[in-house]
């Protein structure tokens, strides 16, 4: 394990900075008289400042290892072998500066009128859990913020959702919970079998790589670890308690389910389930690829058929999400790379996505496509902004979704040639559903209810602007992003490979250079 | 004071009754004289200090409150209470700093020992008193009633609990365990306005008499076995015999399991727990939720795990099949109880079936996660049912999920508190809760990974009903429309009887739309129960009080609020009885108790307790390290 140890202690303050925040806020929530917007711009503050430590954190981060950096290591819990230790690596980095970028829109962009300040207190505890997640290095501290996710998010939907939300509120709760819970106990086992093979009781995910696994006991613990992954993200056929917590959620809480939350199954997945199971993740890759290329078909299908936008969303993350883990049970570079970059593109479009649809459902309380219609007259800047994340997560080139979709694609295509094949019929129905769903709404003629529908206001731009920004700057220049990714997608390939004695295409590891190429040929379209 | 030359003890030690009354402090030296045969044994009393600090400072309350005149008040036996507990839990620490610094020792003949896991039993009983009395103080100037009865019964019973703790004797456990429940008994009978406390406590007594007898009888056929009762001299002879035959051992041993079982509530030896629970008054069933459990569960594994250890492949699929089956149960019947006391024990069931895990593994390691687990959970359960006091109101009764609707409103850090604490029951982080969780599923990794499965799936479906009342606390009484997007729903029509729809203070139509709002949906498919107005909401069980309810029909009406309003409309002249009724069935109607919007008062020493357990369960939740190693040290103390 390489660490470069910074004397300040990023990751500790950068997952405790929004826990402090959200206590806080809770406090100032019981003073009396106390105006909303005091606590929403200070809730807003404190996601301003994580986000502020997030981008340092990756300005600092250093591209030629792939190792953890920014480790902060702590005995917590000797007697049971938990120690708080944090570290970020290429993987995790962008997910970070996903959710720090996502929360601050969130509370600018969708807030709520009913007791603001529980809704920012849950969110910003929220952040703290998510952060806290994506930075741990601990397996038993991940679990913890792992968990620590569910309560806040089920406070949200119960408390602030649509109509049906306590059925989706405890769907979401009891489908999630039950899959962790299998997770933890394949945690234990893991560390006990480890410790039967060194003597040393100990969840720390760099000592835990080099424990060796009967071909059984392998795929069981794969099993198990992926199970509370893949309900989490969710992929098919785990993914029936979302369609339900993504729609009843209110606007932001729909946000960070799908663009923060989802990340944290993939996550796993990348960071968990290949370092600790990589025989057991190739060998149970044909399974997975399917699931996701199901997945991919199953909810483009699917989301051609809805007539409510929520729900439009919900079942083209999940295809999104089938995507991520085609490229990650690719084992590739560039498949890897693409999951990952796909995991932050993913986030970012969704999150636009929900945040739009909500301001649609702000001024036409409905989000039945039926009854809207022709919302470009009246409001022009929101039909804009929605076409371009719109053909962002079609994947148009020019935008991010391109990128990542391509570089998925082109991976699994070099080891898994069919799979990529029959994905890419995904591709074509993405474009299907949502140009379809596009136009009922924005275009056509419009009638009497529409014709009154305010376009964005300035504030509203300025809260949609970064993410617009984010999602043509990824499209056109993704090599910053790539450049961190890189090294330690390498570095878990490389591991992968050395474990199951299996090499990839040598093509493959051009991710970069087959990404240039690419592109080379795109520029000029989308210009 | 006594030093016969101690013999060789030919006829076993605890046969003599001066072995008996010299661990309750009492010893009668006079009459060792006369036997020649049999020695008396040496008394240390340093062993035997905590229990003789907490029985006697019962008995001189006891003394104190029959000597005057008039009754005592319930203030100065709350602190006469808190001042006898923290005492032992001062001497309880000390002896702890003496066993780690000198070592365990056993006195009494080798009938009690002093070790860590004794010392921690005692500083766990003692902590639960002394926050128990904290509680109880609110609840017995609530319901005015004087006098130290329920303080002296309570610590009679802790002082049983932690004779079993320190017994190093199968006689020396019954004896404790008796001490233990005979006093629970009374106490559960304690709340004599009400039928079901009366009919909870004779179903707890018959029930445990006969357990009882099942341990006695265990008891008896391990020394036929044996040929000892003494625990290290059981562990002795096990590992020095190979029985030919041993029918009897294994007859013995299950019966002491069915004994355990009882006390520590472990399906199927469980069905006086949700009762009991429901009837005993409210701080009550905290402490014995706390107490009575850590007791059994310490006796329970200190005779399996260090006696029957060599034999702990017979046993162990006995305890396993106990888990699985305590852990199932209780999990799934919490879910559909309607009552909160209800719920709390059912979860307490299934809290029991994790300590079982811990047994289970009969390791080291499987033992000091179940004195961690116990530790924790007295904490939480405590600082629970101390919320639930609270919000009892007058009569004890308003405990239907339904009236924790909207709590967090109208006392956001009651509901914060109670929140927190049902959350580190069902295992969230940062809390005492995982923690416990966490060793002894860690214990029980070690080789039974299915056990381990099966808990954590029991923990998610615990998770449910833990959060079913946290969300309904946060979830407001709704004028219409407050919410966006929020149509009201089908079900509106459907008539909706609770305990707080009784009084004139609330609507009952926006309190019906409340309740229709928002319900998960396996609570709607509850409410068909809901629906019989007549029947109050606590018998909708499989109980049948009927011949009861003729007995005490004044009595009983206490919890109908149809009964009670036309009692209150017939009669002119409020009674006692009727004031007590008034205060039971509405929720509103005690217009002393009720503050403007309907909130509770909090007495100070119940909102001091509260805030004890949670800041226990947070702190030590977030700085593992010191409770960890307590139970880690216990443990390695624990002398076989």
């Amino acid at each position: 394990m390489t660490s470069a140890t910074h004397a300040f202690p990023y990751l500790t303050v950068l997952v405790l900075l929004p826990a402090g925040g959200g206590l806080a806020v809770a406090l100032l929530g019981a003073v009396r008289d106390l105006p909303r917007v005091v606590v929403e711009w200070f809730g807003i503050a404190v996601s301003l400042a994580t986000l502020g430590l997030a981008i340092a954190v990756a300005a600092l981060f250093a591209t030629t290892t792939g190792g953890f950096q920014f480790v902060s290591y702590h005995v917590w819990a000797s007697g049971v072998g938990v120690h708080w230790e944090l570290g970020v690596d290429g993987i995790s980095l962008f997910l970070v500066l996903l959710a720090a970028v996502l929360f601050p829109i969130v509370l600018a962009g969708a807030r709520t009128r009913t007791d603001a300040p529980s809704f920012i207190a849950w969110m910003l505890l929220l952040e703290c859990a998510c952060l806290g997640s994506f930075v741990s290095v601990d397996l038993i501290l991940f679990f913890f913020f792992f968990e620590l996710t569910l309560v806040p998010s089920y406070f949200i939907i119960s408390g602030w959702g649509y109509a049906r939300r306590a059925y989706a509120a405890v769907k979401f709760f009891v489908y999630t919970f039950l899959g962790s819970a299998f997770l933890l106990v394949g945690i234990l086992v893991v560390a006990f079998v480890h410790k039967e093979q060194t003597g040393v009781l100990t969840f720390s995910l760099p000592a835990l790589e080099h424990t060796h696994f009967s071909s059984a006991g392998g795929i069981l613990l794969f099993l198990a670890f992926t199970a509370a992954f893949a309900i989490k993200a969710p992929l098919f056929p785990f993914h029936t308690w979302s369609p339900d917590a993504y729609t009843e959620a209110p606007t932001g809480g729909s946000m960070v389910l799908s663009a923060v939350l989802a990340k944290l199954g993939t996550y796993g997945i990348l960071q968990f389930d290949l370092r600790l199971f990589p025989r057991a993740s190739v060998d149970l890759a044909p399974l997975l690829l399917t699931l996701a290329v199901v997945g991919i078909l199953y909810g483009a299908i699917v989301a051609c058929a809805q007539r409510d936008l929520k729900r439009v969303v919900t079942y083209s993350s999940l295809a999104q999400m089938g995507f991520v883990a085609l490229g990650i049970f690719a084992f590739t570079t560039q498949g890897l790379t693409g999951g990952v970059l796909l995991m932050l593109n993913h986030g970012l479009i969704t999150a636009a996505l929900f945040l739009l649809i909500g301001w649609v459902y702000e001024r036409r309380q409905t989000w039945q496509v039926t009854e809207l219609r022709g919302l470009q007259a009246p409001a022009p800047v929101l039909a804009a902004v929605f076409t371009v994340v719109m053909l962002a997560s079609i994947g148009l080139p020019g935008l991010n979704g391109f990128v990542s979709e391509f570089l998925v694609l082109s991976g699994t295509f070099l080891t898994h040639r069919w799979w990529a094949v029959v994905a890419t019929a995904g591709v074509v129905l993405a474009a299907v559903y949502l140009l379809w769903a596009y136009q009922q709404v924005f275009h056509g003629k419009v009638d009497l209810a529409n014709s009154t529908t305010r376009d964005l206001s300035w504030a509203e731009r300025v809260v949609i602007a970064p993410l617009i920004i984010v999602i043509v700057f990824l499209g056109v220049y993704p090599k910053p992003v790539l450049d961190r990714i890189t090294p330690t997608v390498n570095a878990l390939v490389a591991q992968v490979d050395a474990a199951t004695h299996t090499h990839q295409p040598a093509v493959a590891r051009r991710g970069l250079a087959a990404f240039h190429d690419a592109q080379a040929k795109t520029k000029k379209p989308s210009r | 004071m006594i030093s016969a030359p101690r013999h060789v003890a030919r006829i076993p030690s605890w046969a003599h009754p001066a072995v008996l009354l010299a661990h309750m402090g009492k010893v009668r030296a006079g009459h060792a004289a006369h036997l020649a045969t049999i020695a008396t044994p040496h008394v240390r009393y340093l062993a035997i200090i905590p229990e003789i600090v907490m029985l006697g400072g019962a008995v001189l309350l006891l003394a104190g409150g029959s000597l005057v005149q008039r009754q005592m008040r319930a203030r100065v036996a709350t602190f006469a209470t808190m001042a006898v507990s923290g005492a032992a839990l001062g001497v309880s620490l000390w002896q702890w700093a003496d066993v780690t610094s000198h070592g365990p020792f056993t006195s009494v003949d080798h009938a009690v020992i002093v070790d860590g896991f004794s010392a921690l039993v005692n500083v766990l009983v003692c902590c639960a008193m002394f926050l128990t009395a904290l509680v109880a103080d609110g609840y017995l100037r609530r319901e005015r009633v004087d006098g130290a009865e329920m303080y002296v019964l309570a610590m009679v019973s802790a002082t049983g609990a932690m004779v079993m703790g320190s017994a190093n004797d199968l006689i020396v456990v019954f004896l404790g365990l008796e001490i233990l429940s005979i006093a629970l008994y009374v106490l559960a009978a304690f709340n004599h306005r009400r039928a079901a406390s009366g009919e909870a406590a004779l179903k707890y007594f018959i029930l445990g008499s006969f357990s009882s007898a099942v341990f006695v009888y265990g008891i008896a056929l391990v020394y036929g076995a044996t040929g000892t009762s003494n625990l290290a001299q059981v562990a002795g002879f096990l590992s020095k015999n190979v029985l030919a035959s041993d029918g009897l051992l294994l007859a013995g041993m299950s019966l002491l399991v069915v004994g355990f079982g009882f006390k520590i509530a472990a399906v199927p030896f469980h069905m006086w727990t949700p009762d009991v629970y429901q009837g005993a008054p409210s701080p009550i069933t905290g402490f014995m939720a706390a107490v009575a459990k850590a007791g059994a569960f310490a006796a329970f594994l200190r005779v399996f795990v260090s006696s029957f250890g060599l034999l702990r492949t017979d046993w162990q699929p006995v305890v396993y099949a106990l888990a699985v089956v305590t852990l199932l149960l209780g999990a799934g019947l919490a879910v559909v109880q309607r009552d909160v006391k209800r719920m709390l024990a059912y979860s307490s069931i299934n809290h029991a079936g994790f300590v079982l895990l811990g047994l289970e593994a009969a390791t080291a390691r499987g033992v000091s996660a179940s004195l961690y687990y116990l530790f924790a959970y007295t904490f939480m359960v405590i600082g629970s049912f101390a919320v639930v006091t609270v919000l009892g109101r007058r009569g004890d009764a308003a405990h239907d999920i339904a009236s924790y609707r909207g709590l967090a409103r109208r006392q956001p850090a009651l509901a914060l508190a109670f929140a927190v604490l049902l959350l580190a029951q069902a295992g969230a982080p940062f809390t005492t809760g995982l923690w416990a969780k966490l060793q002894v599923l860690l214990a029980a990794v070690d080789h039974q990974v299915p056990l381990a499965v099966i808990a954590m799936v029991s923990a998610a479906v615990a998770a449910f009903f833990y959060l079913r009342v946290a969300v309904l606390m946060y979830t407001p009484l709704p004028e219409a429309g407050a919410l966006p997007g929020v149509e009201p729903p089908a079900e509106d029509a459907v008539p909706l009887f609770v305990g707080l729809g009784a009084s004139g203070a609330v609507d009952p139509a926006a309190l019906e739309r409340a309740l229709a709002d928002t319900r998960p949906e396996s609570v709607d498919q509850l409410r068909a129960a809901q629906t019989v107005p007549a029947r109050p909401v606590w018998t909708g069980t499989d109980r049948n009080v009927a011949g009861l309810d003729r007995l005490n029909a004044g009595l009983l009406l206490d919890e109908d609020p149809m009964t009670l309003a036309l009692v209150g409309a017939r009669t002119a002249a409020p009674s006692l009885a009727l004031d007590t009724l008034a205060g039971g069935g509405g929720d509103t109607t005690d217009l002393s108790n009720v503050g403007p919007v309907g909130a509770v008062r909090v007495p100070p020493l119940a909102a001091i307790a509260i805030g004890l357990c949670l800041a226990v369960t947070v702190v030590f939740g977030f700085w593992p390290g010191p409770l960890t190693s307590f139970a880690h040290h216990a443990t390695l103390l624990f002398l076989p």
